[in-house]
Protein backbone atom coordinates (compact mmCIF):
# COMPACT_ATOMS: atom_id res chain seq x y z
CA UNK A 1 0.00 0.00 0.00
CA UNK A 2 2.53 2.16 1.16
CA UNK A 3 4.72 1.14 -1.86
CA UNK A 4 1.91 2.12 -4.26
CA UNK A 5 1.56 5.69 -2.42
CA UNK A 6 5.17 6.58 -2.79
CA UNK A 7 5.12 5.12 -6.82
CA UNK A 8 2.25 7.02 -7.50
CA UNK A 9 3.57 10.69 -5.65
CA UNK A 10 6.73 9.94 -8.03
CA UNK A 11 5.04 9.02 -10.85
CA UNK A 12 2.76 12.39 -10.66
CA UNK A 13 5.86 14.52 -10.13
CA UNK A 14 7.22 13.17 -13.19
CA UNK A 15 4.11 13.61 -15.25
CA UNK A 16 3.82 17.60 -14.16
CA UNK A 17 7.27 17.47 -14.45
CA UNK A 18 6.85 16.31 -17.93
CA UNK A 19 3.61 18.54 -18.65
CA UNK A 20 5.62 21.99 -18.01
CA UNK A 21 8.49 21.30 -20.04
CA UNK A 22 6.15 19.69 -22.68
CA UNK A 23 4.21 22.60 -22.76
CA UNK A 24 7.74 25.01 -23.02
CA UNK A 25 9.15 22.96 -25.73
CA UNK A 26 5.89 23.48 -27.46
CA UNK A 27 6.77 26.92 -27.76
CA UNK A 28 10.00 26.77 -28.15
CA UNK A 29 9.63 24.43 -31.19
CA UNK A 30 6.40 26.77 -32.15
CA UNK A 31 8.44 29.35 -32.32
CA UNK A 32 11.43 27.68 -34.25
CA UNK A 33 9.25 26.47 -37.04
CA UNK A 34 7.50 30.40 -37.17
CA UNK A 35 11.34 31.96 -37.22
CA UNK A 36 10.96 32.93 -33.77
CA UNK A 37 13.32 32.27 -30.56
CA UNK A 38 10.49 31.53 -28.60
CA UNK A 39 9.97 32.04 -25.07
CA UNK A 40 14.23 32.67 -23.75
CA UNK A 41 13.38 35.79 -20.51
CA UNK A 42 13.18 33.22 -17.90
CA UNK A 43 16.17 31.59 -16.56
CA UNK A 44 18.67 30.52 -18.94
CA UNK A 45 17.35 29.48 -23.05
CA UNK A 46 13.59 29.83 -21.01
CA UNK A 47 14.14 27.42 -18.41
CA UNK A 48 12.28 28.59 -16.03
CA UNK A 49 9.25 29.65 -17.63
CA UNK A 50 6.87 27.01 -17.05
CA UNK A 51 7.53 27.76 -12.76
CA UNK A 52 6.71 31.45 -14.08
CA UNK A 53 3.74 30.40 -15.64
CA UNK A 54 2.47 28.37 -12.60
CA UNK A 55 2.75 31.21 -10.43
CA UNK A 56 0.81 33.22 -12.90
CA UNK A 57 -2.24 31.06 -13.08
CA UNK A 58 -2.02 30.46 -9.39
CA UNK A 59 -2.33 34.40 -9.08
CA UNK A 60 -4.84 35.31 -11.52
CA UNK A 61 -9.06 35.55 -10.37
CA UNK A 62 -10.99 32.51 -10.30
CA UNK A 63 -14.06 33.68 -11.91
CA UNK A 64 -17.25 31.94 -11.93
CA UNK A 65 -20.07 33.63 -14.12
CA UNK A 66 -23.48 33.93 -12.76
CA UNK A 67 -24.80 32.44 -15.24
CA UNK A 68 -22.84 28.99 -14.24
CA UNK A 69 -24.19 25.92 -12.73
CA UNK A 70 -21.75 26.18 -10.00
CA UNK A 71 -21.18 23.04 -8.66
CA UNK A 72 -20.62 21.43 -12.11
CA UNK A 73 -18.55 23.86 -13.21
CA UNK A 74 -15.90 23.55 -10.42
CA UNK A 75 -16.40 19.87 -10.79
CA UNK A 76 -15.59 20.00 -14.67
CA UNK A 77 -12.00 20.51 -14.29
CA UNK A 78 -11.21 18.03 -11.34
CA UNK A 79 -12.78 15.35 -14.05
CA UNK A 80 -10.50 16.15 -16.97
CA UNK A 81 -7.16 16.41 -14.31
CA UNK A 82 -8.35 13.05 -12.64
CA UNK A 83 -9.24 10.99 -15.69
CA UNK A 84 -5.71 12.37 -17.39
CA UNK A 85 -3.65 11.07 -14.57
CA UNK A 86 -5.30 8.20 -13.82
CA UNK A 87 -4.25 6.59 -16.68
CA UNK A 88 -0.59 6.45 -15.78
CA UNK A 89 -1.51 3.88 -12.62
CA UNK A 90 -1.39 1.39 -15.66
CA UNK A 91 0.98 2.54 -18.12
CA UNK A 92 4.06 0.57 -17.84
CA UNK A 93 7.26 2.35 -18.82
CA UNK A 94 9.98 -0.24 -18.58
CA UNK A 95 10.17 -4.05 -17.30
CA UNK A 96 12.39 -6.08 -14.51
CA UNK A 97 14.49 -8.78 -15.94
CA UNK A 98 11.99 -11.47 -15.00
CA UNK A 99 9.44 -9.44 -17.29
CA UNK A 100 7.72 -7.90 -14.44
CA UNK A 101 6.54 -4.14 -15.22
CA UNK A 102 7.66 -0.78 -13.88
CA UNK A 103 4.49 0.04 -13.55
CA UNK A 104 2.03 0.82 -10.32
CA UNK A 105 -0.98 -1.40 -11.20
CA UNK A 106 -0.16 -4.37 -13.79
CA UNK A 107 -3.69 -4.77 -15.18
CA UNK A 108 -4.31 -7.89 -17.36
CA UNK A 109 -7.03 -6.00 -19.16
CA UNK A 110 -4.49 -2.46 -19.81
CA UNK A 111 -6.13 -1.70 -22.99
CA UNK A 112 -9.74 -2.03 -21.57
CA UNK A 113 -9.11 0.54 -18.53
CA UNK A 114 -7.25 2.75 -20.80
CA UNK A 115 -10.29 2.96 -23.44
CA UNK A 116 -12.86 3.34 -20.40
CA UNK A 117 -11.28 6.21 -18.75
CA UNK A 118 -10.23 8.13 -21.80
CA UNK A 119 -13.81 8.09 -22.28
CA UNK A 120 -14.50 9.18 -19.06
CA UNK A 121 -12.56 12.30 -20.11
CA UNK A 122 -14.89 13.53 -22.57
CA UNK A 123 -17.14 14.84 -19.39
CA UNK A 124 -14.66 17.30 -18.38
CA UNK A 125 -14.96 18.71 -21.35
CA UNK A 126 -18.39 18.94 -22.20
CA UNK A 127 -19.61 19.59 -18.70
CA UNK A 128 -17.24 22.10 -18.23
CA UNK A 129 -18.69 23.78 -21.56
CA UNK A 130 -21.99 22.97 -20.32
CA UNK A 131 -21.85 24.12 -16.76
CA UNK A 132 -20.61 27.58 -17.44
CA UNK A 133 -24.01 29.12 -18.93
CA UNK A 134 -22.15 30.60 -21.99
CA UNK A 135 -23.06 29.97 -25.66
CA UNK A 136 -18.86 29.97 -26.60
CA UNK A 137 -18.80 27.13 -24.62
CA UNK A 138 -21.43 25.68 -24.89
CA UNK A 139 -20.74 25.65 -28.13
CA UNK A 140 -16.86 24.05 -28.04
CA UNK A 141 -18.45 21.20 -25.70
CA UNK A 142 -20.87 20.12 -27.96
CA UNK A 143 -18.60 20.00 -30.90
CA UNK A 144 -15.96 18.36 -28.16
CA UNK A 145 -18.23 15.95 -27.62
CA UNK A 146 -18.97 15.11 -30.68
CA UNK A 147 -15.76 14.65 -32.04
CA UNK A 148 -13.92 12.89 -29.26
CA UNK A 149 -17.09 10.30 -29.14
CA UNK A 150 -16.50 9.96 -33.24
CA UNK A 151 -12.72 9.42 -33.17
CA UNK A 152 -12.87 6.94 -30.14
CA UNK A 153 -14.12 4.68 -32.39
CA UNK A 154 -11.59 4.52 -35.28
CA UNK A 155 -9.11 5.02 -32.18
CA UNK A 156 -10.96 1.48 -30.76
CA UNK A 157 -11.04 -0.33 -33.84
CA UNK A 158 -7.46 0.59 -34.96
CA UNK A 159 -6.38 -1.42 -30.60
CA UNK A 160 -8.38 -3.93 -31.77
CA UNK A 161 -5.47 -5.12 -34.68
CA UNK A 162 -2.86 -5.17 -32.35
CA UNK A 163 -5.00 -6.99 -29.83
CA UNK A 164 -5.13 -9.79 -32.33
CA UNK A 165 -1.78 -9.46 -33.35
CA UNK A 166 -0.32 -10.12 -29.98
CA UNK A 167 -3.13 -11.90 -28.52
CA UNK A 168 -3.29 -9.93 -25.25
CA UNK A 169 -4.83 -7.04 -23.74
CA UNK A 170 -2.60 -6.42 -20.96
CA UNK A 171 0.12 -3.48 -22.42
CA UNK A 172 2.96 -5.50 -20.96
CA UNK A 173 2.32 -8.53 -23.07
CA UNK A 174 1.69 -6.44 -25.93
CA UNK A 175 5.19 -4.99 -25.75
CA UNK A 176 6.87 -8.53 -24.95
CA UNK A 177 4.79 -9.22 -28.51
CA UNK A 178 6.68 -6.57 -30.43
CA UNK A 179 10.49 -8.25 -29.45
CA UNK A 180 10.79 -9.09 -32.58
CA UNK A 181 9.26 -6.64 -34.88
CA UNK A 182 7.08 -3.55 -33.76
CA UNK A 183 3.44 -3.67 -34.45
CA UNK A 184 3.96 -0.55 -36.58
CA UNK A 185 5.24 -2.77 -39.26
CA UNK A 186 2.04 -5.35 -39.49
CA UNK A 187 -0.59 -2.53 -38.32
CA UNK A 188 0.55 0.65 -40.27
CA UNK A 189 -2.69 1.46 -41.63
CA UNK A 190 -3.71 0.88 -37.69
CA UNK A 191 -0.53 2.83 -36.59
CA UNK A 192 -1.94 6.10 -39.07
CA UNK A 193 -5.62 5.53 -37.75
CA UNK A 194 -4.43 6.00 -34.30
CA UNK A 195 -2.18 9.01 -35.07
CA UNK A 196 -5.17 10.67 -36.45
CA UNK A 197 -7.36 9.48 -34.51
CA UNK A 198 -5.23 10.26 -31.07
CA UNK A 199 -4.49 14.37 -32.29
CA UNK A 200 -8.59 14.31 -32.38
CA UNK A 201 -9.01 12.62 -28.63
CA UNK A 202 -6.66 15.02 -27.50
CA UNK A 203 -8.22 18.07 -29.32
CA UNK A 204 -5.05 19.29 -30.86
CA UNK A 205 -4.33 21.18 -34.14
CA UNK A 206 -5.73 20.65 -36.74
CA UNK A 207 -8.56 19.01 -35.11
CA UNK A 208 -8.56 21.79 -31.90
CA UNK A 209 -12.47 22.36 -32.86
CA UNK A 210 -13.31 22.26 -29.16
CA UNK A 211 -11.34 25.45 -28.44
CA UNK A 212 -10.86 27.01 -31.69
CA UNK A 213 -9.98 30.29 -30.75
CA UNK A 214 -10.50 32.13 -34.03
CA UNK A 215 -14.39 31.13 -33.66
CA UNK A 216 -15.25 30.14 -30.47
CA UNK A 217 -12.87 32.26 -28.47
CA UNK A 218 -11.34 30.06 -25.68
CA UNK A 219 -14.22 26.90 -26.83
CA UNK A 220 -14.90 25.03 -23.69
CA UNK A 221 -12.68 26.56 -21.20
CA UNK A 222 -14.08 30.28 -22.46
CA UNK A 223 -15.07 30.89 -18.66
CA UNK A 224 -12.81 29.69 -17.06
CA UNK A 225 -10.08 31.34 -15.41
CA UNK A 226 -6.95 30.54 -12.89
CA UNK A 227 -5.97 27.21 -11.67
CA UNK A 228 -9.14 26.07 -13.11
CA UNK A 229 -7.83 26.90 -16.61
CA UNK A 230 -4.83 25.54 -15.14
CA UNK A 231 -6.46 22.23 -14.70
CA UNK A 232 -8.01 22.01 -18.30
CA UNK A 233 -4.67 22.87 -19.44
CA UNK A 234 -2.69 20.41 -17.41
CA UNK A 235 -5.04 17.78 -18.54
CA UNK A 236 -4.50 18.21 -22.18
CA UNK A 237 -1.12 17.87 -22.05
CA UNK A 238 -1.25 14.83 -20.23
CA UNK A 239 -3.75 13.60 -22.04
CA UNK A 240 -0.68 14.08 -24.88
CA UNK A 241 1.89 12.89 -23.45
CA UNK A 242 -0.85 9.76 -22.70
CA UNK A 243 -1.44 9.13 -26.37
CA UNK A 244 2.12 9.24 -27.03
CA UNK A 245 2.99 6.98 -24.59
CA UNK A 246 0.00 4.51 -25.82
CA UNK A 247 1.40 4.64 -29.64
CA UNK A 248 4.93 3.88 -27.81
CA UNK A 249 3.31 0.87 -26.40
CA UNK A 250 1.03 -0.34 -29.06
CA UNK A 251 3.29 0.17 -32.19
CA UNK A 252 6.51 1.39 -31.02
CA UNK A 253 7.56 -1.80 -29.13
CA UNK A 254 7.48 0.46 -25.93
CA UNK A 255 10.93 -0.52 -24.16
CA UNK A 256 11.93 -3.04 -26.42
CA UNK A 257 15.16 -1.37 -28.21
CA UNK A 258 15.22 -1.33 -32.18
CA UNK A 259 17.49 -3.10 -34.49
CA UNK A 260 18.95 -4.65 -31.28
CA UNK A 261 20.67 -1.34 -30.00
CA UNK A 262 20.66 -2.23 -26.40
CA UNK A 263 23.41 0.47 -25.07
CA UNK A 264 20.14 2.47 -23.97
CA UNK A 265 18.33 1.14 -21.11
CA UNK A 266 14.65 0.36 -21.87
CA UNK A 267 13.38 3.24 -20.26
CA UNK A 268 15.66 5.30 -22.37
CA UNK A 269 14.25 4.30 -25.63
CA UNK A 270 10.63 4.42 -24.06
CA UNK A 271 11.15 7.95 -23.36
CA UNK A 272 12.88 8.43 -26.53
CA UNK A 273 10.11 7.09 -28.73
CA UNK A 274 7.42 9.13 -26.69
CA UNK A 275 9.61 12.31 -26.86
CA UNK A 276 9.20 11.80 -30.99
CA UNK A 277 5.82 11.24 -30.52
CA UNK A 278 5.34 14.86 -28.73
CA UNK A 279 7.51 16.34 -31.31
CA UNK A 280 5.18 15.06 -33.79
CA UNK A 281 2.26 16.75 -32.57
CA UNK A 282 3.80 19.96 -32.28
CA UNK A 283 5.14 19.97 -35.47
CA UNK A 284 1.68 18.91 -37.05
CA UNK A 285 0.40 21.94 -34.79
CA UNK A 286 2.85 24.15 -36.12
CA UNK A 287 2.30 22.78 -40.08
CA UNK A 288 -1.60 22.25 -40.42
CA UNK A 289 -3.92 24.67 -40.27
CA UNK A 290 -7.34 23.88 -38.68
CA UNK A 291 -10.08 21.60 -39.70
CA UNK A 292 -13.76 22.50 -41.03
CA UNK A 293 -16.56 20.84 -38.73
CA UNK A 294 -18.71 19.86 -41.13
CA UNK A 295 -15.10 17.99 -42.24
CA UNK A 296 -14.01 16.61 -39.47
CA UNK A 297 -17.12 14.69 -39.23
CA UNK A 298 -17.23 13.64 -42.55
CA UNK A 299 -13.69 12.44 -42.44
CA UNK A 300 -14.48 10.70 -39.29
CA UNK A 301 -16.85 9.12 -40.28
CA UNK A 302 -16.72 8.44 -43.87
CA UNK A 303 -13.13 7.57 -44.42
CA UNK A 304 -11.09 6.76 -40.31
CA UNK A 305 -13.90 3.96 -39.62
CA UNK A 306 -14.17 2.06 -42.62
CA UNK A 307 -10.66 1.82 -43.30
CA UNK A 308 -10.52 1.19 -39.92
CA UNK A 309 -12.54 -1.38 -40.42
CA UNK A 310 -11.05 -2.90 -43.60
CA UNK A 311 -7.81 -3.07 -41.16
CA UNK A 312 -9.53 -4.95 -38.35
CA UNK A 313 -11.11 -7.53 -41.10
CA UNK A 314 -7.60 -8.08 -42.61
CA UNK A 315 -6.12 -8.17 -39.73
CA UNK A 316 -8.38 -10.75 -38.41
CA UNK A 317 -8.25 -12.67 -42.02
CA UNK A 318 -4.39 -12.66 -41.28
CA UNK A 319 -4.78 -13.91 -38.08
CA UNK A 320 -7.24 -16.58 -38.62
CA UNK A 321 -4.95 -18.16 -41.72
CA UNK A 322 -2.09 -18.04 -39.79
CA UNK B 1 -9.48 8.78 -53.40
CA UNK B 2 -6.65 10.36 -55.83
CA UNK B 3 -7.17 14.26 -54.85
CA UNK B 4 -7.82 12.42 -51.22
CA UNK B 5 -3.80 11.32 -51.79
CA UNK B 6 -2.23 14.43 -53.75
CA UNK B 7 -3.63 16.08 -50.21
CA UNK B 8 -1.73 13.77 -47.68
CA UNK B 9 1.50 14.80 -49.76
CA UNK B 10 0.76 18.40 -49.42
CA UNK B 11 0.57 17.33 -45.80
CA UNK B 12 3.70 16.00 -46.09
CA UNK B 13 5.18 18.78 -48.10
CA UNK B 14 3.86 21.46 -45.05
CA UNK B 15 5.74 19.60 -42.80
CA UNK B 16 8.89 19.04 -44.73
CA UNK B 17 8.76 23.42 -44.97
CA UNK B 18 7.95 23.33 -40.85
CA UNK B 19 10.75 20.93 -40.20
CA UNK B 20 13.23 22.92 -42.30
CA UNK B 21 12.66 26.48 -40.82
CA UNK B 22 13.36 25.03 -37.66
CA UNK B 23 16.97 25.25 -38.51
CA UNK B 24 16.45 28.63 -40.71
CA UNK B 25 18.74 31.39 -38.76
CA UNK B 26 15.94 33.74 -37.47
CA UNK B 27 15.81 37.38 -37.97
CA UNK B 28 14.44 38.09 -34.39
CA UNK B 29 16.98 41.22 -33.02
CA UNK B 30 16.74 40.67 -29.34
CA UNK B 31 15.93 44.42 -28.24
CA UNK B 32 16.18 45.41 -24.94
CA UNK B 33 20.02 43.72 -25.20
CA UNK B 34 20.60 44.18 -28.73
CA UNK B 35 19.74 46.76 -31.19
CA UNK B 36 18.75 47.10 -34.62
CA UNK B 37 21.33 49.68 -36.84
CA UNK B 38 19.21 52.65 -38.05
CA UNK B 39 18.88 54.66 -40.85
CA UNK B 40 22.21 57.01 -40.79
CA UNK B 41 19.60 59.99 -41.03
CA UNK B 42 16.90 58.53 -38.26
CA UNK B 43 15.11 60.83 -36.60
CA UNK B 44 15.05 60.29 -32.65
CA UNK B 45 15.15 62.66 -29.49
CA UNK B 46 16.24 66.58 -30.46
CA UNK B 47 19.53 68.33 -29.19
CA UNK B 48 20.29 71.64 -28.99
CA UNK B 49 24.27 71.92 -30.43
CA UNK B 50 27.15 74.14 -29.37
CA UNK B 51 29.94 75.82 -31.17
CA UNK B 52 33.60 75.08 -30.74
CA UNK B 53 34.30 77.87 -27.97
CA UNK B 54 31.36 76.60 -26.26
CA UNK B 55 28.84 79.20 -27.15
CA UNK B 56 24.83 78.08 -27.60
CA UNK B 57 24.53 77.81 -31.86
CA UNK B 58 21.06 78.42 -31.44
CA UNK B 59 19.72 82.25 -32.05
CA UNK B 60 16.51 82.14 -30.37
CA UNK B 61 15.02 83.01 -33.91
CA UNK B 62 11.74 80.87 -33.66
CA UNK B 63 11.90 79.53 -37.00
CA UNK B 64 12.03 75.84 -35.62
CA UNK B 65 8.58 76.56 -33.94
CA UNK B 66 7.16 78.36 -36.64
CA UNK B 67 8.00 75.09 -38.72
CA UNK B 68 7.02 72.90 -36.29
CA UNK B 69 3.50 70.86 -38.05
CA UNK B 70 2.76 69.84 -34.54
CA UNK B 71 3.40 73.07 -32.05
CA UNK B 72 5.65 71.07 -30.18
CA UNK B 73 8.25 73.51 -30.15
CA UNK B 74 8.18 77.01 -27.63
CA UNK B 75 10.89 79.15 -28.03
CA UNK B 76 11.56 82.23 -25.64
CA UNK B 77 14.66 84.79 -26.80
CA UNK B 78 16.34 87.54 -25.38
CA UNK B 79 18.96 89.77 -25.81
CA UNK B 80 22.31 88.51 -25.88
CA UNK B 81 24.38 91.20 -23.24
CA UNK B 82 27.99 92.00 -23.09
CA UNK B 83 28.94 90.74 -20.35
CA UNK B 84 26.64 87.30 -20.78
CA UNK B 85 27.07 86.46 -24.55
CA UNK B 86 25.31 82.90 -24.61
CA UNK B 87 25.13 82.67 -28.64
CA UNK B 88 27.44 84.59 -30.91
CA UNK B 89 24.84 86.25 -32.52
CA UNK B 90 22.60 89.70 -30.78
CA UNK B 91 20.12 87.00 -29.29
CA UNK B 92 19.92 83.56 -28.00
CA UNK B 93 17.15 81.16 -26.63
CA UNK B 94 16.42 82.06 -23.19
CA UNK B 95 14.09 79.09 -22.48
CA UNK B 96 13.56 76.19 -25.49
CA UNK B 97 10.95 73.81 -24.95
CA UNK B 98 10.14 70.75 -26.74
CA UNK B 99 7.14 68.56 -26.01
CA UNK B 100 8.15 65.47 -27.11
CA UNK B 101 4.71 63.89 -26.70
CA UNK B 102 3.45 66.08 -29.50
CA UNK B 103 6.47 65.69 -31.84
CA UNK B 104 6.20 63.87 -35.03
CA UNK B 105 9.98 63.89 -35.43
CA UNK B 106 9.61 65.10 -38.98
CA UNK B 107 12.64 66.86 -39.02
CA UNK B 108 11.46 70.07 -40.15
CA UNK B 109 12.92 72.02 -37.16
CA UNK B 110 16.27 70.47 -38.17
CA UNK B 111 15.29 71.64 -41.83
CA UNK B 112 14.57 75.03 -40.59
CA UNK B 113 17.30 76.18 -38.27
CA UNK B 114 19.74 78.43 -40.02
CA UNK B 115 22.29 77.49 -38.05
CA UNK B 116 22.47 73.79 -37.51
CA UNK B 117 21.18 74.52 -33.66
CA UNK B 118 18.76 71.96 -33.35
CA UNK B 119 19.41 68.35 -34.88
CA UNK B 120 17.54 64.76 -34.70
CA UNK B 121 19.59 62.09 -32.80
CA UNK B 122 19.30 58.58 -33.42
CA UNK B 123 18.00 58.66 -29.45
CA UNK B 124 14.14 56.65 -29.49
CA UNK B 125 14.33 55.32 -26.05
CA UNK B 126 12.19 58.33 -24.21
CA UNK B 127 9.90 56.50 -21.98
CA UNK B 128 8.89 57.37 -18.90
CA UNK B 129 5.91 57.40 -16.44
CA UNK B 130 5.27 60.85 -15.72
CA UNK B 131 3.35 62.97 -18.37
CA UNK B 132 5.63 65.87 -17.35
CA UNK B 133 8.32 64.25 -18.07
CA UNK B 134 8.45 64.38 -21.87
CA UNK B 135 8.67 68.20 -22.29
CA UNK B 136 11.76 68.66 -22.59
CA UNK B 137 13.67 72.08 -21.45
CA UNK B 138 16.89 73.38 -22.79
CA UNK B 139 18.70 71.94 -19.59
CA UNK B 140 18.23 68.37 -20.85
CA UNK B 141 18.06 69.24 -24.82
CA UNK B 142 21.75 71.06 -24.44
CA UNK B 143 24.50 69.07 -25.08
CA UNK B 144 26.39 69.33 -21.87
CA UNK B 145 29.41 72.34 -22.27
CA UNK B 146 31.82 69.53 -21.35
CA UNK B 147 30.73 66.44 -23.74
CA UNK B 148 31.81 68.51 -27.08
CA UNK B 149 29.53 70.25 -29.51
CA UNK B 150 27.34 67.80 -30.61
CA UNK B 151 27.27 65.91 -34.03
CA UNK B 152 25.84 67.20 -37.28
CA UNK B 153 23.87 64.61 -38.79
CA UNK B 154 25.72 65.15 -41.85
CA UNK B 155 28.73 63.06 -39.92
CA UNK B 156 26.93 60.20 -38.01
CA UNK B 157 27.72 57.24 -40.43
CA UNK B 158 26.70 54.51 -38.46
CA UNK B 159 23.37 56.13 -37.10
CA UNK B 160 23.83 54.77 -33.43
CA UNK B 161 25.97 57.00 -30.76
CA UNK B 162 28.03 54.53 -29.04
CA UNK B 163 26.56 54.75 -25.61
CA UNK B 164 23.44 52.67 -26.94
CA UNK B 165 24.52 49.67 -26.63
CA UNK B 166 25.29 46.60 -28.72
CA UNK B 167 24.31 46.98 -32.51
CA UNK B 168 22.76 43.69 -34.31
CA UNK B 169 24.62 43.21 -37.42
CA UNK B 170 21.54 43.91 -39.91
CA UNK B 171 21.87 43.83 -43.41
CA UNK B 172 20.74 47.67 -44.27
CA UNK B 173 19.22 48.12 -47.85
CA UNK B 174 21.19 51.57 -47.25
CA UNK B 175 25.37 51.73 -47.60
CA UNK B 176 25.85 53.07 -44.17
CA UNK B 177 29.77 53.41 -44.12
CA UNK B 178 28.71 56.39 -46.77
CA UNK B 179 26.31 57.36 -44.24
CA UNK B 180 24.58 60.20 -44.29
CA UNK B 181 25.77 61.10 -47.70
CA UNK B 182 23.85 57.78 -48.93
CA UNK B 183 20.63 59.84 -49.30
CA UNK B 184 19.99 61.97 -51.93
CA UNK B 185 18.82 64.74 -49.66
CA UNK B 186 21.62 64.29 -47.33
CA UNK B 187 23.94 65.17 -50.58
CA UNK B 188 21.81 67.87 -51.42
CA UNK B 189 22.26 69.90 -47.57
CA UNK B 190 26.22 68.65 -47.52
CA UNK B 191 26.56 70.75 -50.58
CA UNK B 192 24.18 73.81 -49.72
CA UNK B 193 25.32 73.88 -45.90
CA UNK B 194 28.90 73.71 -46.10
CA UNK B 195 29.62 76.78 -44.76
CA UNK B 196 27.99 75.50 -40.92
CA UNK B 197 28.75 71.95 -40.59
CA UNK B 198 31.15 71.17 -38.15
Amino acid sequence: MLIVLVKSAILLLVVVTTFAYAMLFERKILGWMQLRPGPNRVGPWGLLQPAADAAKLILKEDLTPKTADPLIYRLAPFISLLTAFAVYAIIPFGANGDGSPWAIGDVNAGILFLLAISSIGVYGISLGGWASGSKFPLLGAVRGTAQMISYELSMSLSFVGVLMLAGTTSLTGIVNAQERVWFLIPQALGFIIYVITAVAETNRTPFDLVEAETELVGGFHTEYSGLRFGSFFIAEYVNMLTVSCIATLLFLGGWNAPFGLTFLPGLGWFVLKVGAFMFFYMWLRATLPRFRYDRLMTFGWKVLLPIATLNLVATAAWVALH
Amino acid sequence: MRKHLFNVGAILQGLGITFKYMFVKRPTIEYPSIKKQHAPRFHGLHELRRYADGKERCIGCELCSSACPANAITVIGAENTPDDRVSPGERHAASYEIDELRCIFCGLCEEACPTDAIVLTPRFEMADYRRGAFVYSKDRLLVPSDAGVGTPPDERPNGIPADLGRVAEVKSTMNVDRGYSATHRGEVLKTERKGLAG
